[in-house]
């Protein structure tokens, strides 16, 4: 036990240094930094929708758009709106939660592939309203997006701007991370909390057996639509965070892949493993950056020019290595204790 | 011009290739009960070989006729994209058929960013525009105009789904794919080789693939390495618009998700032209006297109908439009 507090006080400690080892490598690292911890918090918003009630979700990143659009559009010169945050943030949880709910009442009947596609298609239809809604009335500004969004603003104390402390200068990013760690503690909180709590069982349960859940009292309509409009609520969260973060957004932060990116983190790390999805989305969202700085160079040494665009090689890897992952670990990396077991029994069954 | 008999042809057209395209999700959402999420770009890397072929036939200055220039293209494309289905199967479907369903969904996302982006190396970034070779004459019929590749495509179109519904029904081959589709072990008791016929459904999805591939590249002119994904997303609705697993089904959904797509850009313009609506139009009139239109949704919402459709067929009849079953157990 007292070993554990040690280990715990140790990565504490070295969460908070962070940004202010990283602001001297250089700031772009510190945003690096700042956007893997967003993409942690989606992750875990997901992986409540996904992870633990089992509802294939394809189209998560629409309530990540429905947040940021709604800070874009309430705090920044485009509707000469500059609400306070929080106002902005809530309703952007709020707006999502109603998309995530919209899009859960009529999909509740379905299962499996079909949910999929269904929340597939429900996301490009709203990336395809981003993009289009620029006329007749002009509401999203269309594929250009929406500039000079307001930054994260707390009384007096602003997030765009370098303050000191102590002597130690703390930069605009260095300051979003502070804020973007409590905040993921919170999901994190959440997540643990849900897991052991009666809904957190009710959506296993419908998970491993839907029918089974509903003969055993579970009010499976709504214990799925919670699902639906708490994943999506965090997910409006993170989109509040990164519209006030980046300052600008457009349709194009909003595309399937991302949704897929975010997926591919969950089942890469553990489908409902809280840790094991932290581990996952830290590791996609910090393996690529890794690549991007490094592929170049290597290219150079090794063959002395380059060969393939980085970018493409990236992905490649990518690619690669979701399809490996699945191969040698099909439960993903770090797997639910619960999930695991099945596995191991599921392989014992067929090997049979 | 009529545009109602327009967009009817139009719609029939691209619904014949999607229905194409559909053929081979159905076929192995039959058997397997999984979603090859890779078909799109497999249909995508048929597009991009045949250009390759057609443009160095025209370059070298062979002279031969354009028909044939293109069958070659065709021709070329096919077993590339064999090659690619059966390679799908052997390296994201077969070792994960006992893994957990999500597994298998992942890996071929993997296989297809790895095939968009071995695509993208190979092919580059900016569209390819399609050499025209083909003379295209244009046939008017009470109003309308259909132009030769249009008829092209939905001959060809009919004749490969009449050519799959015989090889499914009447070979000895195509019998032992319907028995896996009812049920793998007792057809493997029957003597059935399922691997074999899961990767030959995997292998004749990918013909099938790369033929409505070459057929989008000379209808549309372009070809590009993202070209896979909104194709396979409208052709992958299209089969369970019909009801997945059906092989009718997917030529129905197809053919009915194109008009829909057609005759829902050919008017939407026109139906939500605020002007004409009676309360609104007032309140706008200042505007309406100086543009003429206010129009709410233009044709560049085409995407949005095949998705709408998609997901008001499953909500109001989940398996289909002649699906029969809908699995209890996912």
């Amino acid at each position: 036990m007292k070993r554990q507090t040690l280990g715990l006080a140790i990565v504490a400690l070295a969460l908070l240094a962070l940004p202010l080892v990283l602001t001297q490598i250089g700031t772009a690292w510190v945003r690096i930094a700042n956007l893997a911890i967003l993409f942690i918090f989606l992750s875990l918003g997901l992986n409540i929708v996904v992870g633990m009630a089992g509802l294939l979700d394809l189209g998560y990143v629409a309530f990540y758009a429905v947040g940021a659009y709604t800070w874009a559009l309430l705090a920044s010169p485009h509707f000469d709106l500059h609400l306070p945050f929080w106002v902005i943030l809530p309703l952007g949880a709020l707006f999502a939660c109603i998309a995530g709910a919209v899009l859960g009442a009529p999909t509740l009947r379905l299962r499996g592939d079909y949910l999929a596609i269904v929340t597939l298609g429900f996301g490009e239809i709203v990336r395809i309203f981003m993009n289009n809604l620029s006329a007749p009335f002009n509401i999203t500004n269309g594929p250009k997006g929406i500039t000079r969004i307001d930054g994260m603003r707390i009384g007096d104390f602003n997030f765009t701007q370098t303050d000191t402390l102590l002597g130690i200068a703390f930069t605009g990013p260095a300051k979003y991370y502070y804020l973007l760690l409590l905040l993921l503690l919170g999901v994190i909180v959440v997540n643990l909390r849900l897991q052991n709590s009666r809904i957190g069982r009710a959506w296993v349960a419908i998970r491993e057996d839907e029918i089974a859940a509903k003969a055993v009292g579970i009010n499976t309509r709504n214990v799925k639509l919670l699902a639906f409009a708490m994943g999506a609520s965090f997910g409006g969260i993170a989109g509040g965070m990164f519209a006030a973060m980046q300052g600008f957004v457009s349709p194009e932060s909003f595309v399937l892949n991302e949704s897929i990116m975010i997926l591919a983190m969950i089942v890469l790390g553990g489908m409902g493993n809280v840790w094991g999805v932290i581990a996952g989305a830290l590791l996609l969202s910090f393996v690529p950056e890794f690549l991007r700085y490094s592929v170049e160079p290597l290219q150079r040494a090794v063959f002395g020019r380059m060969l393939i665009d980085p970018e493409v090689l990236r992905m490649l890897l990518f690619g690669i290595a979701l399809v490996l992952t699945m191969r040698f670990r099909p439960a993903g990396l770090w797997p639910e204790k619960r999930h695991q077991r099945e596995m191991s029994q599921a392989l014992e069954g067929t090997g049979a | 011009m009529d545009t109602f008999l327009q967009q009817l042809i139009n719609g029939l057209t691209t619904g014949s290739v999607y229905a194409i395209v559909a053929l081979g999700y159905t076929m192995v959402y039959g058997v397997i009960q999984l979603i090859n999420f890779a078909h799109g770009e497999v249909v995508m890397i048929g597009a991009m070989v045949a250009f390759s072929v057609i443009m160095a036939l025209v370059g070298a200055g062979t002279g031969l006729p354009p028909a044939l220039v293109v069958l070659l293209g065709v021709l070329a494309a096919v077993p590339v994209c064999m090659a690619i289905g059966y390679a799908l199967e052997r390296l994201a479907y077969r070792p994960l058929r006992h893994a957990p369903r999500l597994a298998p969904l992942i890996t071929a996302i993997g296989m297809s960013i790895i095939l968009q982006h071995l695509a993208l190396l190979i092919w580059g970034r900016d569209p390819r525009a399609f050499p025209q070779i083909l003379e295209n004459a244009s046939f008017a019929i009470g109003g309308a105009a259909i132009s030769t590749v249009q008829i092209a495509i939905i001959l060809l179109s009919l004749l490969m789904m009449a050519g799959l519904t015989w090889f499914v029904h009447r070979t000895k081959f195509g019998i032992a794919i319907r028995a896996t589709a009812e049920d793998v072990r007792v057809a493997a008791l029957m003597g059935i080789d399922a691997n074999r016929v899961i990767a030959a459904t995997f292998v004749i999805g990918a013909a099938l693939g790369a033929v409505a591939g070459v057929m989008v590249g000379t209808y549309y002119g372009i070809a590009h390495y993202t070209m896979g994904f909104v194709l396979g997303l409208k052709a992958f609705s299209a089969a369970v618009l019909g009801g997945i697993g059906n092989l009718a089904g997917a030529m129905l959904g197809g053919i009915v998700l194109g008009l829909v797509e057609a005759l829902g850009t050919g008017y939407i313009s026109e139906i939500s032209d605020l002007c004409q609506w009676p309360l609104v139009g007032e309140l706008l009139t200042e505007r309406c006297a100086a543009e003429g239109h206010v129009i709410l949704f233009g044709s560049n919402y085409q995407d949005v109908f095949a998705f709408l459709v998609l997901i008001l067929v499953l909500v109001f009849r989940p398996s289909g439009l002649l699906g029969e079953r809908v699995a209890e157990r996912a």
